[in-house]
């Protein structure tokens, strides 16, 4: 017989769990501000007000969200494959440059309308180009993605050290980044839309056009996954490769045609800063997003209603905790990483340690609620 | 009446709103071969789990030689002498037979004179039970039957007096599982007390001397062997009449649909399983092929099937030749008229994350009414699962339930309505009733029966003797890769189970 096994409403599956996770990571973060010497329920509100307590303060949090919506949907699309991509750091970096070529060969002759749409097309090819060699060495020869992802992590950073300090710098220029784009390679900020709500925001908040881009792909992605022949395909191969082998599905193919959308999706990622906010491409602008989405993503359980969501919370934790080390002068940026690490711990990596605990709570309030198998009588 | 080696008063386990033993009594004698049959989620398997120390019983209680006990770790179960034997060997496969025995029993860090003891041990074992086996064998290469006694020696060197056994002959031809009943016999004489938990009601009869029945969580009747008979055990099984025999009409065998010949396949570590293999099927009739798992069956079938590229060899289809040895698709199968039952249905012919609709288009996703341009056309998808769901009377009826959640007699069925409905002219079971209960195995061969009836060609694999000779019109005897015989379904049990064996080709492995 098989084992049995209990099951939770999804209303916990996918909102309470998560949310113990999250008070788990917050209260252990807490003891550390305490160990510090600082007031932990002061931080936290000062973290939570830093973010979202002023239209500058949420621009900035949306802002950071971007990255993690495109990071983390990326990383999602490759889950549902089976495949773990760790690479969406390298394949935003390389994707700089897709959106750089774009931006340096028409921001003089094209307004920001026609730009944009290429500058899109540029950063996915790029950003697709560099997930396709993983992809084919694992399609093709086995070489785990995990690994080699890593591997081309390394290899982005290295060649755009080369291509802004050897390539790109403008002549006489001290700093190893392209020149400013002009107005062609610049995104309207989406500032206004929150001035809407009666929100007091800077013109330099860079909260921007690829906001509502992250927000179309999470949609796009839904219908790619759930109502698509290829998403079909995909989650096949992702839940069962010998089944997709049954079925006639390639699996050469789902991987390659996989990674490139994931690829594409974390290279999407690059139009957020570059275009949208410093107007150049500037060495480590990524600045460790691709490795955030691999915790949204976990904590959003690969859909895109869950990764929005999860993207925007940390959002809040780069924003806020940038308002709180400067609030907080015992506070340093590294503490800021601790709590994003713990964060990561307990939401993504420790995402079960609380799971049979809720469940046996449940269990014992409501068997009904959980117990779904019923009893296997054969009828036939 | 003997004195009880175990009794069990009032025990019931619930899982959620599951109520997987309910008010259980039993007693065990000592000294006798106890037989507990019943369908698959019945509840057999909860109980012997309680009984060796993995859940706990939410109440009653377990006496072991008159005293209560407690039970809460397999380790106090074998300290009370109660020994089990898996359907699935816990055996470590690179391991000799010795490093098998102590494992988990070693005295100290060093191994040394832990395996001297276990060897002079091993040998009062075997010279008293007669379970002879070389103690330095590395295990997986010993043939099946040597592995279970393995696991029966492994038991009684932790000092078993109550051996259960789950499902010992499933992977035993007829000849090995003669030979486990000798054993079974001979421990009993020595005073063991044996506890058969199984679904081959011919079993029971032939070596048990009490059996309980259980249906849906209780035991529902509790007969001496010798009283009773395996229609009323089956009657008592499913709680109604059940037709152990497929009724049906002969054969009316035409053209050939699918030809196999000289079909060589290699397994993934290269070793030649299947081995200049020919063979022709014809539309109206059914191929059985019966062998003891693991003689090139599954490989043939995925071969076939275009799962596996097989080394050499041909195969045609409605007389166009399979490229069996290059690319093949199994999609391009299905559109020429290939259906294919695999045997593992969760790993391989389902996705059991998916819901019961999403299954049933597995492998015809690509067929343009269940897609609308690149989107699939859900309501297109569903309406003609629940079309299936209907014809099949799969339960319960509800195309939007996780695949998991069905029992295994009706995930099969979602697999058989998929692939029958597609109207196929050549379909390839393997193992189609392996997990599934007594019910719907006779609901799943009257299909099969009616698939034949209407033209088509049926090519069957499986590990059940009975099932093949119940169904097949002609039966191919796979053993070691070659198909060393064919029979008509009248060939008594005894002679394929000799082919099965290998005997024509050399010494029984006994």
């Amino acid at each position: 017989m098989s084992s049995p096994y209990t099951k939770l409403p999804a209303w916990a599956d996918y909102g309470l769990i998560p949310l113990i996770n999250l008070v788990v990571a917050f209260a252990v973060a807490g003891l550390v501000v305490l160990l510090v010497g600082e007031n932990p329920l002061r931080a936290a509100i000062i973290l939570v007000d830093g973010a979202f307590g002023s239209g500058n303060g949420l621009a900035y949090t949306l802002y950071y969200a971007t990255n993690f919506i495109f990071t983390g949907l990326a990383v999602a699309v490759a889950f549902h494959c089976g495949l773990f991509n760790i690479g969406g750091e390298g394949q935003a970096y390389i994707a700089g440059l897709g959106v750089a070529l774009v931006c340096l060969a028409f921001d003089h002759v094209l307004p920001w309308w026609l730009t944009f749409p290429l500058a899109i097309l540029g950063a996915a090819a790029f950003g697709a180009l560099w997930a396709l060699i993983p992809a084919w060495l694992q399609a093709k020869r086995g070489s785990h993605i995990v690994i080699t992802t890593i591997m081309f992590n390394f290899i982005a950073a290295s060649v755009m050290v080369y291509m802004l300090v050897d390539v790109l710098k403008p002549l006489g220029s001290m700093a190893p980044q392209t020149r400013q784009f002009v107005e062609g390679g610049q995104l309207p900020k989406l500032g206004w839309m929150l001035a809407e709500f009666g929100l007091k925001v800077r013109p330099s908040a860079p909260l921007n056009l690829s906001f509502l881009l992250a927000l179309l792909m999470a949609f796009v992605v839904w219908i790619l996954i759930w109502r698509t022949r290829l998403g079909y395909e995909i989650r096949t191969m992702g839940f069962s490769p010998k089944a997709a082998r049954y079925a006639g599905i390639s699996e050469a193919r789902i991987i390659i045609i996989t990674m490139l959308i994931s690829g594409a999706l974390a290279g999407m990622m690059a139009l957020n800063p570059i275009m949208g906010d410093q107007h150049n491409v500037s060495l480590d602008f990524v600045s460790g997003a691709g490795f955030v989405g691999i915790a949204v993503a976990l904590m959003g359980r690969s859909h895109p209603a869950g990764i929005v969501p999860a993207a925007i919370l940390f959002g809040m934790l780069y924003q806020g905790g940038a308002e709180l080390a400067f609030e907080m002068p015992n506070i340093s940026r590294d503490m800021i990483v601790i709590i994003q690490g713990l964060v990561i711990l307990f939401a993504g990596a420790l995402e079960h340690m609380f799971r049979p605990w809720v469940q046996a709570v449940f269990a014992s309030f409501s068997p009904r609620s959980v117990g779904i198998g019923q009893p296997k009588k054969e009828a036939a | 009446m003997a004195e009880a080696a175990i009794e069990l008063v009032g025990i019931n386990k619930s899982f959620g709103t599951v109520h997987a033993n309910r008010d259980i009594n039993l007693v065990i004698e000592r000294g006798s071969i106890l037989g507990i049959v019943g369908e698959n989620g019945a509840g057999k398997s909860t109980l012997m789990s309680i009984l060796y120390g993995f859940y706990q019983a939410d109440s009653g209680e377990i006496k072991v030689g008159g005293r209560p006990a407690s039970i809460r770790t397999p380790n106090d179960a074998i300290a009370l002498g109660i020994g089990m034997v898996h359907q699935h060997f816990m055996l470590v496969q690179n391991f000799t037979v010795i490093e098998n025995i102590i494992l988990g029993a070693e005295n100290e860090a060093l191994l040394k004179r832990s395996i001297a003891n276990a060897r002079s041990e091993l040998e009062r074992l075997e010279r008293e039970y007669g379970l002879e086996v070389d103690p330095d064998a590395i295990i997986e290469e010993l043939p099946v039957g040597l592995q279970q006694r393995v696991e029966i020696l492994k038991a009684l060197y932790r000092g078993a007096d109550i051996l259960i056994l789950d499902e010992p002959t499933g992977v035993l031809t007829p000849a090995e599982a003669d030979h486990l009943f000798r054993i079974l016999g001979q421990l009993k004489e020595q005073g063991k007390t044996i506890v058969l938990i199984t679904h081959k009601l011919r079993e029971i009869m032939a070596i048990t001397e009490t059996v309980a029945v259980m249906r849906q969580g209780t035991i529902v009747a509790t007969r001496k062997t010798s009283d009773t008979t395996v229609e009323e055990l089956a009657e008592l099984m499913v709680g109604r009449r059940v037709l152990l025999r497929v009724e049906k009409g002969a054969a009316k065998p035409a053209g050939v649909k699918l030809s196999v010949s000289n079909l060589t396949v290699r397994d993934s570590r290269g070793v030649t399983m299947v081995k200049d293999v020919s063979f022709d099927v014809r539309a109206g009739e059914i191929v059985g092929i019966a062998g003891v798992a693991g003689n090139g069956q599954s490989e043939l079938l995925e071969a076939i099937s275009g799962i596996r590229r097989a080394a050499s060899g041909t195969v045609l289809l409605d007389g166009k030749p399979i490229d069996v040895t290059g690319h093949v698709d199994p999609g391009e199968l299905r559109d020429r008229g290939l259906a294919h039952v695999p045997e593992d249905r969760h790993h391989v012919g389902l996705v059991l994350a998916f819901e019961e609709s999403e299954n049933s288009i597995l492998g015809y996703h690509d067929k343009p009414q269940y897609l609308k341009g690149p989107f699939l056309d859900l309501d297109a998808i569903r309406a003609d699962a629940r079309e299936k769901i209907a014809k099949f009377d799969i339960r319960p009826p509800n195309d939007r339930l996780k695949t998991a959640n069905f029992s295994g007699g009706n995930q099969q069925k979602i697999v058989l309505a998929r692939e029958m409905e597609q109207d196929p002219g050549v379909l390839v079971v393997g193992q189609p009733t392996r997990g599934v209960d007594v019910g719907a195995i006779e609901f799943i061969h009257k299909q099969l029966i009616a698939m034949r009836d209407s033209g088509k060609a049926v090519l069957l694999v499986s590990v059940e003797l009975d099932e093949i000779r119940s169904l097949s019109d002609r039966i191919l005897v796979m053993f070691d890769g070659r198909i060393v015989g064919e029979r008509t379904p009248d060939a008594t049990e005894g002679e394929l189970g000799l082919l099965m064996a290998g005997v024509e080709k050399q010494e029984a492995a006994e």
